[in-house]
């Protein structure tokens, strides 16, 4: 147990530097697109959400995983979406 | 066959695909040419984990679940394609806080779940999920409900509003560790003891974003950005998921740099808008600037028509009032015959104007307003002295020149657009009312600064049939 904590905590701090490695430099130009870009990526917890509503548990699990899986997915197809609108208005000339 | 893509490698191998494609679009979100290629990477790295997620055998029902997908998909989707650039700002506070309730609602299910059995690791990862996930929710919905106006934008302060916080927070720990020991102490079973630590985080999300006022609105957005990354790299904890870790924190990564550079841009540290307060302080400070000397000089369409029809190089500043009024087509409009006239047109954006990180950058791409065109405050004031005519469209406190000039002024030191430099400063207004901030800006005063009074998108789309006949 204490060892899978290690591993996890290691890809956390990991992650974290590689996350402001990556970002450093956004002109700002970019900053609500990468923001909403982002905020569909952190609905990665959507994986979380459909483990907790469609595994064979308690009624309440499945009652709150599939809220979550609700909320989770508008976060993700909505963001991605928008995302995706905006940079489309991002031109050159 | 079957058996493989069911296995738990084949599902770990995919998540560490996920992450690099997550990784792979970040990356590419952070140059204008490959961003949106980028978002569409990321997008995928998505979809590989959703698809390996419900193929994983552990998922035995799939009713409810299908049924909450396609919901979400279809709310999420027709939200994003109606929703006007103008209000923009409120969508991504919108969604942002519904990736914190997804996060609060799966720390919530694993902890009630009794067929789990949950480490003290665990047990403290579902704490900070659900503390991080309530606070996400109801901050990013007060964020909404001040953006759309739903809800007054100014600071909401109150006596001993530091110490209330202070409680909530000793509040939430104190059930956070007895969600951990379970010693008992505290009387109350599992459920409520949930109960309550929801309620706690929904309570403190509202405290800690009522102080903060609509100027102070990108920085609070791209904070509680990194929160909701934080609060699902917490749920990763919680059920020993590598992709949660490492998206949750990129995430969480990007919003904390986001919030900084936000934050230099108003000169302040985090810690001073978070409970500064700063409508409330300037208030009270306004009138040691009572040394402003000159008078408001109005101008008509035609003359300032004359000028700009005269210029070399004309500089538009948008801010919020752009938005609200909705100038950016007659802006796009205006500057292409400037520039058919032989004019150098540049738009000089301030990266706090309006109430999002790049909120003007994006409603001027939607006017389809070149990228190129658009420069940021360190370009454009050494050249400052070369442009012939600013034009400030509905920005204030990011032109004040008091942030150059008055010591006294609660803005000094914050960088800002010196407009004041150009030769002729064209500032379109509605009235003389103050900023966001609340303070007094010597801009409408100076020698060079002429008052176009009327709605921004009128005035602006007056120059342009002038500029036509």
């Amino acid at each position: 147990m204490d060892s899978l904590f290690i591993m996890l905590l290691f890809v956390l701090i990991l992650a974290v530097f590689l996350g402001f490695e990556l970002i450093n430099k956004v002109p700002s130009t970019l900053h609500t697109p990468l923001m909403s870009g982002a905020n569909a990526i952190s609905g990665i917890t959507i994986v979380g959400a459909i483990l907790s509503s469609g595994t064979d548990s308690a009624f309440l699990t499945t009652v709150l995983g599939t809220g979550a899986v609700f909320f989770a997915t508008i976060n993700v197809v909505g963001g991605y979406l928008v995302t995706n609108r905006m940079l489309g208005m991002f031109k050159k000339k | 066959m079957n058996m493989f893509f069911q296995s738990e490698l084949f599902i770990n191998l995919s998540y560490i695909l996920a992450s690099i494609l997550f990784i792979f679009g970040l990356k590419m979100l952070s140059s204008p040419e490959t961003a949106q290629r980028g978002n569409f990477i990321s997008a995928l790295g998505m979809l590989l984990a959703i698809v390996v997620t419900l193929m994983s055998n552990n998922i035995i029902s799939y009713q409810w679940l299908s049924i909450a997908l396609i919901a979400g998909a279809i709310v999420g989707a027709s939200a994003a394609s109606f929703v006007k650039m103008t209000t923009m700002p409120e969508l991504v506070a919108l969604f942002n806080g519904f990736g914190g309730i997804a996060s609060l609602l799966v720390g919530s299910a694993e902890f009630l779940n009794i067929t789990s059995m949950l480490s003290a690791i665990a047990l403290s990862a579902v704490f900070l999920t659900v503390l991080i996930g309530g606070v996400t929710f109801t901050g990013s919905l007060l964020a909404f409900g001040k953006l759309s106006e739903i809800i007054d934008g100014k600071p909401f302060l109150y006596f001993g509003q530091r110490i209330v916080l202070v409680i909530f927070i000793i509040l939430a720990f104190t059930l956070g560790i007895e969600i951990v020991v379970d010693s008992g102490l505290l009387g109350i079973s599992r459920f409520y003891l949930l109960v309550s630590l929801v309620l706690i985080a929904l309570i403190l999300g509202i405290l800690l974003t009522a102080p903060i006022g609509g100027a102070d609105m990108p920085v609070i957005i791209a904070l509680l950005n990194s929160y909701s990354g934080v609060a699902a790299a917490a749920a990763g904890f919680v059920i020993n998921n590598n992709v949660l870790i490492v998206a949750g924190s990129l995430v969480g990564a990007s919003g904390l740099i986001l919030t900084n550079i936000m934050c230099k841009a108003m000169n302040r540290s985090l810690a001073n808008v978070l409970f500064g307060g700063f409508g409330a302080v300037t208030a009270s400070g306004g009138n040691n600037s009572g040394e402003i000397q000159g008078e408001v000089k109005p101008i008509n369409a035609s003359d300032a028509y004359l000028i700009l029809e005269a210029a070399n190089s004309v500089l538009f500043v948008p801010g919020y009032g752009m938005a609200v009024s909705q100038a950016q087509h007659s802006v796009r409009e205006l500057g292409e015959l400037l520039e058919e006239n032989g004019c150098e047109v540049n738009y000089g954006i301030h990266p706090v104007a309006g109430r999002m990180p790049g909120h003007m950058n994006v409603l001027l791409a939607e006017a389809n307003v070149s990228y190129d065109l658009l420069v940021e405050p360190e370009d454009v004031n050494p050249i400052m002295d070369t442009v012939d005519v600013c034009v400030v469209i509905g920005a204030n406190d990011v032109v004040n020149p008091d942030a150059r000039e008055n010591e006294g002024s609660p803005i000094y030191g914050m960088p800002v657009i010196e407009v004041d430099r150009a030769k002729t400063v064209f500032i379109l207004k509605r009235s003389m009312a103050s900023g966001f901030a609340g303070i007094d800006n010597p801009l409408f005063l100076k020698e060079n600064s002429r008052m176009l009074f009327g709605d921004a998108k009128e005035s602006i789309s007056t120059l342009v049939s002038e500029f036509k006949s």
